[in-house]
């Protein structure tokens, strides 16, 4: 049989161009009810989004020519929903090309064209993913997908205080916020201390919390320890206590004037009060013990249900075989427990990473640091914040939104390749 | 004998390690609870057991003429709440449709999720900020819910699926052959038996908004529009010393109820999240 089919008519090439209008072709295919709506849909898309589309992209390409008529940002704003909304017009007009295509090769062919009931029971069975998507797709592009194009968009563009609408235009500057990062005195330096204080923050941090609910897990979850129950409850506490209210409450704990932790326990010792929110050495050191504090008891019930699940043979086994108490840790429970809660741990990392609440609400990202714009202890992201909320440097913070992307994202995509959900056999 | 007398360190060890620990965990939690008995607004000459006990703070709280406490704690579980139920709602539809139905663009539609739940969705929060101001959705509490619905969907989505794939697709093609839609397929067959995942996803999707600062201090303006941590954090940064004890009355008013709520589900919560998480 060859390859190449040859139909006595060609149906399908006239549907297919006179499909060029949406509806024509398969008002040619003789479907009348999908003809009239695709006509009908078409038009009112253009009558509906005509302007939008217009002025969205005069907006994205000039973002305004005239000081205090034209809004740059929110011409900026139109350009993104001109092309979302032209994105799926040509999606809708794409689809209609294939269907009239399609349609025509089956009329070609001599197979029955399907009937008005026909049609629609394919439309119910193909469209129902769609259907029922939508909503929550629609939700998504307006507040997750528009505002990343934003950002990207904003990224490339001088909006600052100096120049803010509608008393300024706001113009392309192409790459110029990016070399301004790497060569900018100011900027570097900033940049450079802001990104080696947030490795070292997650780092630290995070392996403390991790170690410390591990071997938590483990000496409670000894055999002959009694009051499991009890150490369980308190051990998860500060986990059940809300994040924000505990930072606030340690903030008010490391005061250095009424705090308890220089007042009480310090004197206690007899200690001279430390200046916990005013050097940033002190305060970066309680950080992470509050970060400990706070991030162990996760670790430290998920190595519990972990631990439990290791079944009681392997141990005797290993008694049987003369396996010290140490090997026996060393070889079942600790490659067991890393095993299973692998994939946690790493989303503790990028959590810790973009932990922007407890350096917020622990002293607001201070002390202040001179020959720098951000606060001793600012990780990246509360730097971003810093620069949208007080000092408005938007086009800044958005170039470097960019950048911080980037890194969680390369994390990420290393992370969720190797998990299951991911690997499933038929992704497509 | 030698083992015993290691038996014996082991265990002292133990529970000296716990014992410290409980120092270091129940000491600030103590120290939050005194505060807020302590007479007068400062700590200053205060103690953790305090001499005259007053509740004095908690009226204050109560007493809406004087703090708008009882405003953001409405509002707090308002908003939870809400977008709790549209992020099950709108979480179930796409998860569903991801697991159960091939179509084209299923495979980029997956990928988009995927790269846009490593995103935290306060990176784009100029753009927040921005597109609410525009649409009039600032201070609204209507934006809030949004923004956090739609930050919930691909982390959820994908959390959802990887439970949805582990139920056989048999159950729902018979039940297909016996003649059931594909509503009835999933309100009557696939949903009951995702129960567990939809706790988990409904819990998270109460937590987020509940600890929420960021979104919540750009979008809300107005004191009255707060929820808890804004509200919170912006009583102690006014006048941080001045109104303490005020403050740790309403820190202990949060703490405990969510405490006692996330400790009696405490179970069902881990090993709904170590089976999804990991799966997921």
């Amino acid at each position: 049989m060859s390859s190449v089919v040859s139909y006595p008519t060609s149906h399908r090439k006239k549907a297919l161009i006179l499909s060029i209008i949406p509806g024509i072709g398969q008002l040619y295919n003789k479907q009348i009810l999908k003809g009239v709506s695709f006509l009908v849909l078409s038009a009112a898309f253009i009558y509906v989004f005509m302007d939008l589309i217009n002025i969205g992209l005069w907006g994205l390409v000039t973002l305004g020519e005239i000081p205090f008529e034209d809004h740059s940002i929110f011409l900026l704003v139109y350009g993104i929903l001109a092309i979302i909304v032209l994105v799926f017009g040509i999606g809708f007009y794409v689809f209609n090309l294939r269907d009239a295509y399609k349609v025509g090769k089956k009329r070609d062919s001599h197979e029955p064209v399907s009937t008005v009931k026909e049609q629609y029971r394919n439309l119910v069975d193909n469209g129902f993913p769609y259907l029922i998507m939508s909503p929550g797709f629609l939700l998504l592009v307006f507040v997750v997908i528009f505002p990343i194009i934003f950002v990207i968009l904003l990224g490339f563009t001088n909006y600052d205080l100096y120049h803010t609408p509608p008393a300024k235009l706001v113009d392309w500057v192409g790459f110029k916020n990016f070399v301004d990062i790497f060569k900018v005195d100011m900027w570097r330096n900033t940049f450079f201390a802001v990104l080696a204080w947030t490795l070292v923050w997650t780092f630290v941090a995070t392996t403390f919390q991790v170690a410390l609910g591990i071997f938590l897990a483990i000496i409670v979850n000894q055999k002959d320890v009694k009051g499991k129950a009890i150490m369980r409850t308190v051990f998860i506490l500060p986990w059940a206590v809300p994040a924000f209210v505990s930072i606030l409450v340690f903030a008010g704990m490391f005061n250095e004037s009424f705090g308890a932790i220089n007042r009480d326990i310090l004197g206690f010792f007899g200690i001279e009060g430390l200046p916990w929110m005013t050097e940033p050495i002190f305060t970066r050191i309680a950080l992470i013990c509050i970060q400990t504090w706070l991030g162990f008891p996760f670790i430290f019930a998920m190595t519990t249900g972990v631990l439990q699940s290791i079944p009681a043979d392997l141990y005797e086994a290993a008694t049987v075989d003369g396996a010290s108490t140490f090997q026996k840790f060393k070889n079942i429970t600790l490659p067991l427990v890393l095993f299973a809660t692998a994939p946690v741990l790493i989303t503790q990392y990028t959590f810790n990473f973009n932990n922007f609440s407890i350096i917020y609400l622990f002293n607001g990202g201070g002390p202040a640091v001179t020959g720098q714009n951000a606060g001793g202890t600012d990780i990246l992201i509360s730097w971003i914040y810093r620069l949208t909320m007080t000092s408005a440097q938007y086009s800044k913070a958005a170039t470097l939104t960019m950048l911080l992307s980037v890194i969680v994202i390369t994390v990420a995509i290393w992370q969720f390749k190797r998990t299951k959900s991911f690997q499933e056999e038929d992704m497509m | 004998m030698s083992t015993k007398r290691q038996k014996i360190t082991r265990l002292t060890l133990t529970y000296l390690v716990v014992l410290i620990m409980f120092v270091i965990i129940l000491y600030p939690l103590a120290w939050i609870i005194g505060s807020s008995f302590n007479p007068g607004q400062s700590l200053s000459g205060s103690s953790i057991i305090p001499k005259n006990a007053t509740l004095a703070h908690y009226q204050h709280l109560f007493d809406t003429s004087k703090s708008n406490y009882l405003f953001w704690y409405i509002n707090s579980l308002k908003v939870s709440i809400l977008t709790m139920v549209f992020t099950v709602i709108l979480v179930s539809l796409t998860a569903y449709s991801f697991s159960r139905y091939r179509f084209v663009g299923r495979k980029n539609g997956l990928m988009t999720f995927l790269i846009l739940q490593m995103i935290p969705n306060f990176a784009a929060l100029i753009a927040i900020y921005i597109l609410a101001t525009l649409t009039h959705l600032i201070d609204t509490h209507l934006g809030l819910i949004c923004v956090y619905v739609g930050g919930q969907i691909p982390m959820n989505t994908w959390l959802m699926k990887g439970y949805l794939d582990t139920i056989p697709k048999e159950l729902d093609e018979s039940a297909k052959i016996d003649g059931a839609g594909h509503l009835r397929i999933f309100f009557q067959i696939v949903m009951p038996l995702a129960k567990p995942i939809i706790a988990v996803v409904a819990l998270f999707a109460f937590i987020g908004p509940f600890a929420d600062f960021i979104i919540a201090s750009i979008l809300l303006r107005t004191e009255k529009n707060y929820t808890l941590a804004v509200g919170l954090y912006e009583m102690v940064a006014k006048q941080f010393g001045a109104e303490f004890t005020t403050f740790a009355a309403g820190a202990v008013l949060i703490a405990v109820p969510i405490a006692i709520l996330f400790l009696s589900f405490q179970r069902f919560f881990v090993s709904g999240l170590t089976a999804g998480g990991t799966k997921g």
